[in-house]
């Protein structure tokens, strides 16, 4: 008897999502939204944060004002080595300005990013053995791109004046200049192999966040609209089990959000280059855990959505919230203690955290066995209460 | 006294919604193989009982049993009796006129085989044979509502709830409704419970009339008897045309003792329900008391739309000009008592 009611309840479940899936299927629009959506979100924060190693041809303004030492114009090697060493990074793009007010102008007008200034003292202080001045302008507009500048023209500089020190202490004969100069060397190396772009940081977080998002909006949404449409009746008046509605419906948004999440990975890989280190069966599995967390939620918002219209406020409000606060754009680490704390009660942060380790990391299931835990958890409890809240409003 | 025969019994049902009582403590049977209309304005608790009856919605008070289930403790053998067209068009418009109705079959457990020529014989039955690979949201509004009608049919329910299948309609789909409502009784014995506003309806099609209003039955019989609380009793309707017709004669009228009810046809015409032997002196006297001319005036057969009248004191599509009665109109089993 168990058994019998356990099959029709699976049956019907799965003529429900099967009737989901065709009706958004044959929705050619939506479809096209269910593609373009995850690609706005991804192209748009990806290129909002560009990683150092994206940026090139800054637009820079380069005043010489070096008065030289008994005719000696030490910023002319200056020039010509920052010339050479840009031939091969094309970081910046030099512009030859007059005057320092020139640059402060330009950078208003938007023609320049930054400048570099070569006071008049330059050549008389590096021939007496004092240290030579450069100044670097920066737009304060735009604190991205003039960090951005700050460190690449601080490079640039560092690596000429090693060479000019290595050529300063040739006399010392030592057998490697370098170590003279600089005894220490910094070495950066990831836990993985590769350069990983802002997109690696980005993407699992995105497919955690629609993913899980198809259920817990996409399911008061969809109940509510047929509920208003009328078709709810033709459901609820079959002698069937009243979960295989939401549990075909919830199959239905699940499946939904696993083939946006699918696209997302696609976009990821081909557009962005993203590098998968972790197994993708494991991708796959924490993404339904992820779903698999939020489905209780997702219910508990139905029973209380009456119509369409409140359900996609609902989703709104509850999606900014949870967008920002779950580390998918941006570190949780950079957030004051209180959003932090707010963070950790989210199953967003933990799903996202844990898919970046797998997808980024390379991480196994004991790696993430803490975000697991707590998805599971979160997940059991919601659907025991949901369950109780469920059954109470189809018996309105 | 419930009797063998009768396939759904109904006490005193009352539904609330928060402080509204929208079916206040109602009782009735329904005879098997009976067409039983609720006639009744909008929002007097039609849809509401109909909603209780099919499973819908829980009855906050009282009992109903279909085919002797209960109708909240057996809700699921209840529901593989009855069948239900909505009010609203119960169908996806993104699937085919066949998914559709596959689709709510299999939610029946109707065997694949028995299922797939029950479509076919419903979609013969109601001319969409051609359509069915047609998605529904192509379909005219007569189409859509004879879908809306077989996916009904679907479970071959004993028991077919029609809320306001007419509306909306032009007149011919709804003769077309009507007749297919018809047969299907006749044929298959289906018992068939319908709401509705529109006296054609009811009057054409209903073997027996609840009329209710404000969430009661105010009067329930067959058509012909309800009539008779008309004629039967020493009321009579009388048609009258008046050129120059005025709100003060209007007024005047529902005044008088011996009429029930005033309501204005047209800007001419007078329909008054009156009662006694001295009604027509008295109706005549106030109309040539206050400068008004009949140019005709004209003794009318009672209809529905009179009974109605004559009970609540106004008229089932709104009340322009009401009179409220001075008594309360019967409630149950109105044909024994006269009502004045």
């Amino acid at each position: 008897m168990i058994k019998m009611g356990a099959k029709t309840l699976f049956s019907h479940t799965m003529r429900i999502a099967w009737k989901d899936l065709t009706e958004l299927f044959r929705n050619r629009f939506g479809l096209v939204l269910l593609i373009v959506m995850p690609l706005f979100m991804m192209v748009m924060v990806g290129f909002i944060y560009p990683s150092n190693g994206t940026v090139s041809n800054l637009q820079v303004g380069l005043v010489n004002e070096d008065s030289g030492f008994n005719n000696i114009y030490f910023s002319q090697n200056f020039t010509a080595g920052l010339q050479t060493l840009n031939t091969q990074t094309h970081l910046l793009v030099i512009t030859n300005v007059s005057s320092v007010a020139d640059i402060k102008d330009m950078v208003q007008k938007g023609n320049l990013e930054g400048g570099i200034i070569i006071p008049s003292n330059f050549s008389q202080s590096l021939l007496t053995g004092q240290q030579g001045t450069l100044i670097i302008v920066s737009d304060e507009s735009n604190p991205q791109i003039s960090a951005t500048i700050n460190a690449a023209l601080k490079g640039v500089f560092d690596a000429m004046g090693t060479a000019i020190a290595q050529q300063n202490v040739a006399p010392l004969n030592a057998t490697n200049t370098l170590a003279v100069v600089q005894p220490f060397k910094v070495q950066t190396q990831g836990v993985v192999s590769g350069n990983p772009s802002y997109f690696d940081f980005i993407a699992p977080g995105i497919m955690a966040m629609t993913v899980m998002m198809s259920v817990m909006t996409g399911l008061p949404v969809a109940i509510s609209q047929e509920k208003e449409v009328g078709t709810m009746d033709g459901m609820m008046v079959a002698p069937i089990n009243r979960l295989s509605i939401i549990l075909g419906k919830t199959l239905g948004q699940t499946a939904r959000g696993l083939l946006q999440g699918v696209i997302i990975l696609l976009l990821a890989v081909g557009l962005f280059s993203v590098a998968i280190h972790g197994s993708i069966l494991l991708v796959f599995a924490m993404l339904l855990l992820g779903v698999f967390s939020f489905v209780g939620l997702g219910i508990v918002i139905t029973s209380f959505t009456k119509d369409q219209e409140t359900a996609q406020m609902l989703m709104m409000t509850l999606m900014f919230p949870m967008m920002f606060l779950s580390g998918v754009f941006f570190p949780i680490q950079q957030m004051p203690w209180y959003m932090q704390d707010i963070s950790k009660a989210l199953p967003l942060t933990y799903a996202s955290d844990a898919l970046r380790k797998v997808m980024v990391l390379g991480a196994g299931i004991p790696a993430i066995s803490t975000d697991l835990i707590v998805l599971i958890v979160f997940g059991a409890v919601m659907i025991a209460i949901a369950v109780p809240v469920f059954r109470r409003m189809m018996t309105r | 006294m419930p009797t063998v025969s009768s396939i759904i019994e109904v006490k005193n049902l009352t539904k609330m919604f928060k402080k509204f009582t929208a079916v206040d403590d109602i009782s009735f049977d329904v005879k098997k193989g009976e067409i039983f209309g609720l006639l009744g304005p909008n929002g007097a608790g039609k849809s509401t009982t109909l909603r209780m009856l099919s499973t819908l919605a829980r009855p906050t008070k009282g009992t109903a049993t279909i085919g002797g289930f209960d109708i909240v403790k057996d809700d699921n053998e209840v529901r593989k009796l009855i069948g239900i067209v909505s009010e609203k068009m119960i169908m996806y418009n993104r699937l085919t006129a066949k998914e559709n109705l596959w689709f709510f079959g299999s939610l029946f457990n109707i065997p694949k085989e028995v299922l797939t020529k029950r479509i076919d014989e419903l979609l013969e039955l109601v001319q969409l044979t051609q359509w069915k690979k047609a998605q529904v949201g192509t379909f005219s509004t007569g189409m859509r509502q004879r879908m809306n009608v077989v996916r009904a049919l679907l479970n071959t329910p004993r028991v077919l709830f029609l809320d306001e299948p007419t509306l909306g309609l032009d007149p011919q789909s709804s003769v077309e409704i009507r007749e297919f409502i018809r047969k299907l009784n006749r044929e298959n014995g289906t018992t068939v419970i319908i709401t509705t506003h529109m006296m054609v309806d009811a009057d054409l099609l209903c073997d027996r009339i609840a009329i209710v209003d404000h969430g009661k039955i105010v009067a329930l019989d067959t058509s012909a008897n309800l009539k008779k609380i008309i004629s039967g009793a020493d009321t009579t309707i009388i048609k009258l045309v008046i050129p120059n017709l005025s709100p003060i004669l209007i007024e005047k009228l529902q005044a008088l003792k011996c009429a029930d009810a005033v309501t204005q046809e047209n800007s001419t015409e007078l329909k008054v329900l009156v009662h006694g032997n001295e009604a027509f002196d008295n109706v005549i006297d106030a109309i040539r008391e206050n400068g008004g001319k009949i140019s005709s005036m004209e003794n009318l057969q009672p209809t529905l739309e009179d009974v109605f009248l004559h009970i609540t004191g106004h008229q089932v599509r709104d009340s322009a000009d009401q009179k409220i009665p001075l008594e309360h109109g019967p409630r149950f089993g109105a044909t024994q008592r006269r009502i004045r």
